[in-house]
């Protein structure tokens, strides 16, 4: 069994034999990742050491130390977060091979192919199609929308209809495409913040192998599941310290500004920084339940809390900046490497802010999941359930 | 909290936030206890009678199971326990609004004695017959009194040690053997410890919005009083009974609110109308999604103001206005949509939420309303008013 002494050792000699201060970057990366000290909880030889996950922190703390590069877990979040557990659960060994060590250093950006215009938060209604050509390939044809990071993704996961006559939930499957294949285009789709952080994917002919599956043919639903699972325990997981995130730049503003202070100001400041501590509390409480393996339902709820407090905090922000607030930094269309929430100044921090209640599932959908999954409460009669995807009205 | 003393507001290093196998066991004891002789039914039929508190029920979470004297070291008679077991006793209170004076004896009057000069025997007496369960003791100040904001005592104490005033609004007052009373004598502030049944004291009941937890004026004429403690000694015990009060009474918040969440989810879940359960429409599943999130966030903050006071962390008044400023509006909102849910039976006298509605809008006003918590906390974390 590892245990963080061993953690320490193993970090010890990868330091030792490339050191930072001479290694290149990525060849620093890929020793690590090879080390098993790249995500500890991972099988050996993919980059961990099946070691407990509460480890990480031994290994990311010693390296931090050492001055070693990092990995731009900001750049990579998708792949990281969604596409890497989804791959370990349901990939073949060639499959896990080939994808996780690029995937983790970085030199391949993945991003997902799962929204289109018609199948937002009913995500099983998408219509996007791939058919089985001769010689087993599949023929994929459709629209994919709200694609953060396509533009710079060598991979995507994709799902797709493969049995337009079976109810939507059992006619799909998971595929992961390449970006490079003829047929596929990506288009900036520009942002109610001016940028263009997502895209617009259409897909035309593109030829996806067999062997690009991941897991059974009309299974795709079961493994989007997890990809989606992932996707919400990495929004809530992370540790924040106190005044951490959008609350501390507000209280920074506060300090800072005291000619704009006003009572009526200052009593929605102190609700939200309570809020805010409590919200930080509630993911500190789900992370030591993780920890002792007694997971709580928590995360259930956690992205809701960030995505409510992000808008009030950052739409009170705007408020208290005044003649500040009335301006913008920069209109211009720009495509960001990644998602900086309190990056930039208020007004974007504001506008950015709109989309935490939408993107990765809306509140509203995440408070049908906690209210039939953690309180048991019976769910809306459905009129789609045993229907044939082509019959559903669209 | 505003001695002058400046705080970073920096957390405690690894605040614990769960529950550990003994807490379980002993809120598993105390459920099963309340479960049995304190479940609202009971608690209902006992109002209307003349009796301050179920005594019966009292004195079985005293002494059978020993919930007095979790906060008093083993030495002095107590069980030797902390914050955060008197916590878990304070969320199983919660949950059945039981009519027993833990919060009021074993937290704020223990609490208050724990910080005299317990090698003499003046204070040591009275908190081993509290922590045994034997007497009940309550701290003579007003119920909405916030740590940190202590007013000049009401009563006088003359140079004989005789106590005249009167202090309002005292929760249990009624139903106390033992009166720990704020006085401004000769040399300034003191605490005195009072017999309820002395000559000179009266205690006026006052007919409260929370049935299950009464009140009364204090009235001293004359009182003898023997001295607990002065000055300094004497300002910083109430003030951290106070603060340990404000900072538990978030458990018993957590209660209330945990059962008037779980018993909205049972009745709209078996309640049919239009042809289905009530709790299948998405406008109510909402409602009880988002109480249900801020009643995790309350246990979150519940815990991390037990385990701060616990630890005697300089982080405590933090952690204490942060769950008082959460909680509190947490169990009102719990108990009002429990209500509102249940439609017309929310209304009955028959049905307990009623109890659970009374006990949650005092509580707000108890130690402190969220205002004056966070009013506080403007202090402690510098974020100024204008």
């Amino acid at each position: 069994m590892t245990d963080a002494a061993d953690l320490r050792r193993r970090t010890a000699g990868l330091l030792a034999a490339h050191p930072p201060a001479t290694t290149e970057r990525l060849e620093f990366l890929r020793a690590r990742f090879d080390a098993g000290l790249a995500w500890v909880h991972f099988p050996e030889g993919l980059g961990g050491l099946d070691a407990p996950r509460s480890l990480q922190a031994v290994v990311d703390a010693e390296l931090e130390a050492a001055g070693a590069p990092g990995n731009d877990p900001g750049r990579i979040g998708i792949g990281l977060g969604m596409a890497a557990p989804t791959i370990l659960r349901y990939g073949t060994d060639e499959q896990k091979q080939r994808l996780l060590r690029p995937l983790w250093t970085g030199e391949e950006v993945w991003c997902q192919l799962f929204s289109e215009p018609g199948a937002g938060s009913d995500l099983a209604a998408l219509a996007t199609r791939a058919v089985r050509a001769d010689g087993g390939d599949w023929i994929v044809d459709g629209q994919k929308v709200w694609t953060s990071s396509a533009h710079l993704a060598r991979w995507a996961i994709l799902i797709a209809r493969t049995d337009p006559g079976l109810p939507k939930h059992r006619g799909i499957s998971y595929f992961v495409c390449d970006m490079t294949d003829p047929g596929v285009e990506v288009r900036p789709l520009r942002q109610i913040t001016g940028e263009a952080e997502f895209n617009e994917v259409f897909l035309t002919g593109v030829r996806i192998p067999d062997t690009q599956r991941l897991g059974e043919v009309g299974e795709g639903w079961k493994v989007a599941r997890t990809t989606l699972m992932n996707e919400r325990v990495a929004i809530g997981g992370a540790r924040i310290p106190r005044e951490g995130g959008m609350i501390g730049v507000a209280a920074a503003d506060w300090r800072a500004r005291p000619e704009l202070r006003t009572h009526g100001l200052h009593q929605r400041l102190l609700k939200l920084w309570v809020e805010a501590e409590v919200a930080r509390l509630t993911g500190e409480r789900l992370r030591q339940q993780l920890t002792k393996g007694q997971p709580g339902p928590e995360g259930s709820g956690m992205k809701l809390a960030f995505a409510r407090l992000a808008q009030e905090i950052s739409g009170w922000e705007v408020e208290f900046l005044a003649e500040d607030g009335l301006t913008y930094d920069d209109w211009t269309l720009r495509r960001p490497d990644g998602v900086d929430f309190t990056g930039r100044e208020a007004g974007y921090r504001y506008l950015r802010a709109k989309g935490n209640s939408i993107e990765g599932g809306t509140s509203e959908v995440l408070l049908n999941i906690v209210a039939e999954r953690v309180l048991g409460l019976p769910p809306e009669p459905r009129t789609d359930k045993d229907v044939a995807w082509k019959d559903l009205p669209r | 909290m505003n001695d002058g003393t400046p705080l970073t507001g920096t957390p405690a290093a690894d605040p614990d936030l769960l529950y550990s196998e003994d807490e379980d066991a002993l809120r598993a004891a105390v459920r099963s206890l309340l479960a049995d002789r304190g479940d609202p039914a009971t608690v209902l039929a006992g109002l209307e009678s003349d009796v301050a508190y179920d005594t019966g029920l009292w004195r079985a979470l005293a002494t059978e199971i020993g919930a007095a004297g979790l906060l008093v070291p083993e030495k002095l008679g107590g069980a030797g326990a902390s914050a955060r077991e008197a916590a878990v006793v304070l969320e199983e209170v919660g949950r059945s609004v039981a009519p027993v004076p833990y919060l009021t004896s074993a937290v704020i009057a223990v609490t208050a004695l724990l910080g005299c000069d317990h090698a003499q025997e003046e204070v040591a007496a009275p908190l081993a017959a509290l922590a045994g369960g034997r007497t009940v003791g309550v701290l003579a100040v007003p119920l909405p009194t916030a740590p940190g904001g202590l007013p000049e005592p009401s009563v006088r104490a003359g140079a004989d040690g005789a106590l005249t005033g009167r202090v309002t609004s005292v929760a249990d007052a009624a139903g106390a053997e033992l009166l720990l009373v704020r006085a401004q004598g000769p040399d300034g502030p003191a605490l005195y410890a009072v017999e309820a049944s002395a000559d000179g004291v009266r205690t006026d009941a006052v007919t409260p919005l929370d049935l299950t937890r009464p009140l009364g004026h204090v009235i001293l004429d004359g009182a003898r009083g023997r001295l607990l403690a002065t000055g300094d000694r004497a300002r910083t015990a109430v003030e951290q009974a106070l603060l340990t009060g404000a900072g538990l009474l978030a458990s018993e918040q957590l209660g209330v609110a945990e059962w008037c969440l779980t018993e909205t989810v049972r009745h709209t879940a078996e309640r049919t109308q239009f042809g289905r359960p009530v709790g299948s429409f998405q406008a109510l599943k909402h409602r009880m999604a988002a109480l249900w999130l801020e009643v995790a966030s309350a246990r979150a903050a519940a815990r991390h103001a037990a385990d701060a006071l616990a630890a005697g962390s300089p982080d405590a008044p933090v952690a204490v206005a942060v769950a008082q400023a959460y909680c509190a509006p947490v169990a009102v909102r719990a108990a009002e949509e429990c209500i509102q849910l249940h439609g017309g039976i929310g209304m009955t006298w028959e049905h307990p939420a009623h109890l659970f509605l009374k006990r949650a809008k005092s509580d707000e006003i108890a130690l402190g309303a969220p205002g004056r918590h966070r009013e506080a906390l403007a202090g402690l974390v510098a974020l100024d008013a204008p």
